[in-house]
């Protein structure tokens, strides 16, 4: 292997990451602060992926010019997380905190079901794909490579922004450290007059857009079709299992191992590219059951 | 004890004696099939035009009196619910739904699965679109019928198609889905292409896991590597997919790439399938089919099609065409053979022995072993301007016969004996577009 090849295998590596992190942040967010594994975070980066795409093929229809679609990325994803998000922790999650983690993943499992049949009712069953936002980025070439801008560059690039930012906003602002309070211990942060119900919204609202933006950034390089959010779901926990659940960094780390293991078996020994991210998963968790960044947790009687 | 052996000889003789009179059956108000396709799931890009376009041509026949005054009523299972779900459905709708006929299916699992089973319940079964040549290889059915090809002529149809367009092609590389056709359809295309093309190097073999969405890292690899054809069997979103991000990256221009599959994702792909890629559609299906699109029952059709859906016909479509005229076909053939109101099951099965029917496409003829003889349509991409997206050229429709498994052969030792001579020996027609 030289090193072109070695370089190439990293590129497609970072690209294939940045996306599982995206959206593997959102869930590893959720889980961190509400101990609830958010099944259907599967269908909201779907619904992410679905919407952007119809209303970039609307707004171009119009005329507009095709770099819009980077804002109407973010106002899909904005509106997978209020009108989906909000709704479902407030009418629904809110009333299962307390419950068994059995019920409350079965309760999560049958809303990603339903959203499944609501996509296809809405978008049917034939696959979508508009790269408009794609090709306006244009191509890159790299040792005779082409790859295109918007997954070598914009997409890292993101992931980065994202990462920092989600950093940032939970150890330096007042809304981060009330989440990071609660998550620490909810009587306690409520004793001293956090209202958590207040902060659990906002953390689901906060994890089901980065699951939108997920898909949303996801579209341009992809079919849009059923089933597309059960497979990210079931990576994305791949990652936040890997990395410990609730863990921020763990899940950069988490992802760009698994996609660097991906990206480097498909050149070195292709026939096991589909197991890379499980074997990783199966090494890690042998050796650390709580994960890579996880601290074994103490159990509430 | 002297009349009850009376009566039962005399009952054993009148049981014997009934195979030999086949009695015609009572008309019945209505003939009910059943009819099982992808309703959901990534299959649904095959299962959804299907169903649509049974409705659309037994809505005709009913509204021209159905057969011989009965009309058709269909029922469709869904194969997306899993495999337990259809043969329980499957038994419902035959054994409690007086389902007559059913056709099943689209995935060559569900197909091993239901040719037992239709055997069991003594049902006629038109397989009428999956893929597998195992069914009649392996096995002999009375009650299946498979009313298109198979796996094999599809892809010796592909290699000889390649092998005359672009005889001097040095490397392969290929991307298939990770299940078992992804898997069986290169056995028997790289065994025919080393039967009669020995000279072939395959420098890549990716088969990335079914349902995949992103060919990145392979795209890479396949630019590094350049081969001069890239063959893919994949469907449906995984093969939009591919071609998408292939084409973004500039992989069309480098390389010709063989898409057997490619007729059903023509109108999703829109303009990033460039020219000069060899584009195939299981059987002589197409919405622009030469022989085909200046007659009136085509052109009716598929106006009616594109009205109820929105989008041009693809080969499921064809495919249940197929089914539907050799269900139609045999009854009428068993009514008019017995002259009778209304055939019974084994005079239907006798019709179907043989029977040459047409759907959409040219005939088809149902072999001994049960298997159909169906031609093959392959093209060449152009985007002429005339569609949002790739149209056919320098088409050549091949006759089904010689591409199809004689029988009571083996599909891959066949492949073997196969050489370069056969390609040269081949019938085909040509067609400019």
């Amino acid at each position: 292997m030289n090193l072109a090849i070695f370089l190439l295998a990293l590129f497609d590596g970072v690209a294939y990451a940045a996306l599982v992190f995206i959206v593997a942040l959102g869930l590893t967010l959720i889980f961190g602060v509400m101990r609830i594994l958010n099944v259907a975070h599967g269908s909201l980066y779907a619904i992410g992926a679905y919407a952007t795409v119809s209303l970039t093929g609307y707004v171009l229809a119009l005329g507009f010019a095709p770099v819009l679609a980077f804002p109407l990325m973010i106002v899909s994803a904005v509106l997978v997380g209020i009108a989906i998000g909000g709704p479902l922790e407030y009418f629904l999650l809110r009333r299962i905190y307390d419950k068994s983690e059995v019920l409350q993943l079965l309760v999560t499992f049958a809303v990603f079901m339903i959203l499944e049949d609501v996509q296809r009712l809405v978008w049917g069953t034939q696959p979508y794909f508009d790269s408009s936002a794609l090709q306006v980025l244009g191509n890159v070439s790299v040792f005779g490579v082409t790859y295109t801008a918007y997954q070598l560059i914009l997409l890292p690039l993101i992931a980065v922004v994202l990462l920092l930012g989600m950093r940032f906003f939970l150890r330096r602002t007042v809304t981060g450290k009330l989440i990071t309070a609660t998550t620490e211990d909810r009587e306690a942060a409520q004793s001293i007059g956090i209202d958590a119900d207040k902060v659990f919204l906002f953390t689901f609202v906060i994890g089901a857009v980065l699951a939108g933006l997920g898909g949303a950034l996801a579209s341009p390089t992809t079919s849009i079709l059923p089933g597309m959010g059960a497979d990210m779901i079931v990576l994305s926990f791949a990652v936040v299992a890997t990395a410990g659940l609730g863990q921020i960094e763990g899940a950069a780390l988490t992802a760009l191992m698994i996609g660097l293991g991906r990206s480097f078996a498909v050149y070195l020994y292709p026939e096991i590219s589909v197991l890379v991210p499980y074997l990783i998963m199966v090494l890690v968790l042998l050796v650390r059951p709580e994960g890579l960044f996880g601290s074994p947790a103490a159990r509430k009687i | 004890m002297k009349t009850k052996i009376m009566k039962r000889t005399v009952s054993a003789l009148l049981a014997s004696a009934m195979p030999v009179v086949a009695f015609a059956a009572d008309k019945p108000d209505s003939l009910k099939i059943g009819m099982t396709a992808f309703l959901t799931g990534p299959a649904s890009v095959f299962g959804v035009p299907a169903r649509d376009a049974a409705e659309i041509m037994i809505e005709n026949i009913n509204a021209k009196g159905g057969i011989n005054g009965v009309p058709i009523e269909i029922n469709f299972i869904d194969e997306g619910a899993g495999a337990e779900a259809l043969t329980s459905e499957y038994r419902r709708m035959v054994q409690s739904g007086g389902a007559e006929v059913m056709l099943a299916s689209i995935s060559s699992g569900n197909c091993q699965t239901i040719a037992p089973l239709a055997e069991d319940l003594q049902v006629p079964n038109l397989m009428w679109d999956c893929g597998t040549q195992r069914i009649f290889e392996e096995n002999d059915y009375k009650y299946v019928f498979r009313t298109q090809a198979n796996a094999t002529p599809e892809m010796l149809a592909t290699v000889a198609y390649l092998l005359k367009t672009k005889p001097d092609f040095k490397t392969i590389a290929v991307v298939n889905q990770d299940y078992a056709w992804g898997r069986d359809s290169w056995d028997i295309f790289s065994t025919a292409l080393k039967a009669m093309k020995p000279d072939v190097e395959v420098v890549a073999e990716f088969f990335p896991k079914f349902g995949s969405p992103d060919f990145s890292t392979e795209i890479s690899r396949l630019q590094a590597l350049q081969p001069d054809v890239i063959l893919s069997t994949s469907w449906g979103g995984d093969l939009d997919t591919f071609v998408q991000q292939a084409s973004q990256r500039g992989l069309l221009n480098t390389s010709t790439f063989v898409l057997p599959l490619a007729e059903s994702s023509l109108e999703r792909l829109g303009a990033a399938l460039t020219d000069g890629h060899i584009v195939g559609a299981r059987g002589d299906h197409y919405f622009l089919h030469p022989e085909r699109r200046n007659d009136e029952d085509f052109q009716a059709f598929m106006k009616q099609y594109e009205e109820k859906t929105g989008d041009v016909s693809v080969y499921p479509v064809f495919h249940a065409s197929q089914a539907i005229a050799a269900l139609t076909g045999a009854y009428e053939k068993a009514i008019a053979d017995n002259s009778v109101d209304w055939p019974s099951e084994d005079q239907l099965l006798a019709a179907l022995e043989g029977l040459t029917f047409q759907g959409l496409g040219r005939p088809v003829t149902l072999r001994e072993d049960n298997q159909g003889v169906e031609d093959q349509l392959i093209g060449t991409s152009v985007q002429t301007g005339e569609y949002p997206f790739a149209t056919l050229e320098n088409i050549m429709i091949f006759d089904g016969d010689q591409l199809t498994t004689p029988v009571g052969e083996i599909s891959i030792e066949w492949v073997k004996t196969l050489d370069a001579g056969f390609v040269d020996a081949i019938s085909f027609d040509q067609f400019d577009n």
